[in-house]
This record gives C-alpha cells, sequence and structure tokens, in this order.
C-alpha cells in the first residue's frame, strides 16, 4: 500500500479528525488531532488492509515557535508469524504525528495497542512534558496522573529536552552546573 | 583509620610491622567492580591478559563494598546514581581508597557543559586519592593510577601523629 492510499483510508474513515497530510518527501506523514489518536491507532492497527503491528518508533518534538509539542508515531507493517518463512517481510510503513498545545500537552496512550509504547510514551513524558492519559504505569503527580518517568530521578523537576529548559543549580545537595554558572545551552 | 592505628604509644618504633602491614596491604589491593559507563571497558581491558591486574594483587574485584579495598569509580556519575555512589562507598570497611578513572569522574569529561544529569566530578560525591585522566585512559594509565596508590599504602604508617597517618590526592599525569 502507498502512502496516499493509507491516507486516503483515514481521511475516509476520520474526516476532519485527520489535520493535515504531507506525503511529499522522505517521511510521508499525517497529522491527527490528539483526542482522536487512540480511535485512529486502532483503525491503524486493526483494519486488514493497513494492520500496523509494530511501533518502531516513538519521537517528540518541541516547536516553541508555534507553541507546540509534536508526538511523531512511526508505524510499521510486518508480514508473516515468528516462525514462518516470510519473516518481518515489509508490507508497508507509515507515520502519525500528533500535535498538542505546548501548556497542556495530553494524548492517550496506545500501550494497549502496541506495548511497546509503554516505555516510548514515559520517556516522552520524561524528556518533554507530553502527559500520557491512560498509561498502564502511571503514578499521581501534584497536576494529575502522568507516567511513571523512566531515564531521569523520580523527584525530576523540568522537562529536560525542552528549548527552554534550565539547567540544575543542584540535586540534593550535589552542585549541578558548571563553574560559570552557566544555566542553559549556549550554541 | 582502621584498628590497628594509632593504638601504640607515641615514640614506639613500628617500622618493620609498618612494612610488612604496608606490604601486605599494597599487594592485595581489591577493587571494587564499579564499572558505569565507557571506561569499565577500560577497566576490564586491564584486567585481562595482556595488561594484567593481578600481577599486582588487585586481580580479584570483587563485587560486594564490604570485600573490597578500593572503588575506581569508572564511567559518568549521573545525579541518579550519586546517592548510589555515596552508599557504597559507606559501606566498603577502612581502610579504603577511591580511584577516579576517567575524565568524566574528574570534572565532568565531555560533558561538563551541556549535561543536565551529569555530577561534574565524583569528587563533589566521595573523597578521591587519585585521579586517572584520559577519555578513557589506556591500561598503562590505570596501572600507573594503581601503583600510585599502591606508593599511598607504602608511606603510610600506623603510628601516632606522624606524617604518613595522612593521606594526600594525587594526579597521575597521563
Amino acid at each position: 500500500m502507498t502512502p496516499e492510499e493509507i491516507a486516503d483510508i483515514l481521511k475516509d474513515k476520520f474526516g476532519d479528525r485527520v489535520t493535515e497530510v504531507n506525503l511529499r518527501g522522505a517521511h510521508p506523514h499525517v497529522v491527527v488531532a490528539a483526542d482522536a489518536w487512540h480511535d485512529v491507532a486502532e483503525t491503524l492497527k486493526t483494519d486488514e488492509r493497513l494492520s500496523f503491528n509494530v511501533l518502531r518508533c516513538l519521537t517528540s518534538v518541541d516547536m516553541p515557535d508555534d507553541n507546540e509539542v509534536l508526538a511523531a508515531y512511526d508505524l510499521y507493517a510486518c508480514d508473516g508469524t515468528p516462525d514462518s518463512a516470510e519473516l518481518w517481510t515489509k508490507r508497508h510503513e507509515f507515520c502519525v504525528k500528533v500535535k498538542m498545545p505546548r501548556d497542556n500537552p495530553h494524548v492517550p496512550s496506545v500501550a494497549d495497542l502496541w506495548p511497546t509504547a509503554d516505555w516510548h510514551e514515559r520517556e516522552a513524558y520524561d524528556m518533554m512534558g507530553i502527559i500520557v492519559d491512560g498509561h498502564p504505569d502511571y503514578v499521581d503527580g501534584p497536576d494529575g496522573r502522568h507516567p511513571r518517568r523512566i531515564l531521569c530521578p523520580d523527584d525530576w523537576e523540568g522537562y529536560p529536552l525542552r528549548k527552554d529548559y534550565v539547567f540544575p543549580m543542584s540535586y540534593h545537595g550535589i552542585p549541578g552546573v558548571t563553574e560559570y554558572e552557566q544555566t542553559r545551552p549556549m550554541h | 583509620m582502621s584498628w590497628i592505628e594509632n593504638r601504640f604509644e607515641e615514640g614506639l618504633i613500628v617500622t618493620s610491622l609498618d612494612w610488612a602491614i604496608n606490604w601486605g596491604r599494597r599487594s592485595s589491593i581489591w577493587p571494587m567492580t564499579f564499572g558505569l559507563a565507557c571506561c569499565a571497558i577500560e577497566m576490564m581491558a586491564t584486567g585481562a591478559g595482556r595488561y594484567d591486574f593481578d600481577r599486582f594483587g588487585a586481580g580479584a574485584f570483587r563485587a560486594s563494598p564490604r570485600q573490597a579495598d578500593l572503588m575506581i569509580v569508572a564511567g559518568t556519575v549521573t545525579f541518579k546514581m550519586a546517592s548510589r555512589v555515596k552508599r557504597l562507598y559507606n559501606q566498603m570497611p577502612e581502610p579504603k581508597f577511591v580511584m577516579a578513572m576517567g575524565a568524566c569522574t574528574i570534572g565532568g569529561g565531555p560533558y561538563y557543559k551541556h549535561g543536565y544529569h551529569v555530577v561534574k566530578g565524583v569528587d563533589l560525591i566521595v573523597p578521591v586519592d587519585v585521579y586517572v585522566p584520559g577519555c578513557p585512559p589506556r591500561p598503562e594509565t590505570l596501572l600507573e593510577g594503581l601503583m600510585r596508590i599502591q606508593d599511598l599504602i607504602r608511606n603510610s604508617t600506623i603510628a601516632k601523629n606522624r606524617p604518613g597517618t595522612k593521606r594526600e590526592t594525587q594526579v597521575v599525569s597521563a
């Protein structure tokens, strides 16, 4: 299936929840509204023509100019079972991006569809602050329920990969910045 | 330091006893396996056949801090790991030594400027005796660091109030 056909199937089914379609370039993708993402994901997984059974990658992007945060899901459709001869014959691949407002980024979890999303969503929360609703490994924080941090310690403040992140001056008494008292990376 | 130091009255000559105890201690420094990152590979290479740790008596890497003399901090220390490093250092019995191996443990290394989660030098957490620079240090440098620790032990004494009972930090020139 070509990316055009996949995008057509999604647009027929979801209409205006699919906000943008960008099939040119090296990374053909479709932008979906955040609250419809779980339904779109179910269609992508269960529809026989699409049947994306592998979530290859979950990337989060910070776009401070548009005041948005984006989560890009790279999906892969593989053929065959682990014992068959056509193991992992790739059928098609696609990418779906979900854009969210930067101050309140919420996206539904797809860990029930693709189990690998469990850790990837934890990393998206840890590094970019994308709050994933309905995550199986959640923790109650001061702002509500969020996935448990995966890389930084549980009491870390802030989301390190945001563009406006301020480096901590100290953590539990250990001084954190260099002697030049630099708090942000200067490029 | 340990139970035998500072026990005898001042003025008691302890040279031969000193020599024997120090020879025993420096010929059997048992390091703790504390490889955190890439420097661990060089530490393993130093412990392997070509550059041997065992010919210095230091080949018995103990996994438990309770049985180790030397903590070679090999690799980047992050904030998450810092409390564990301190805890393991506290669990080591005296006399204990710490070798900061590699640039990351000396002053943050390549993550000095932009590492938000890296402790800029393990001496912010535990007291270090020997710094071994390099990224990663070659096995010969690590062995030089081990020999400096042996010199530290050689020059220490169990008598009271004499120079040599306090340990000073040393830096290996790479």
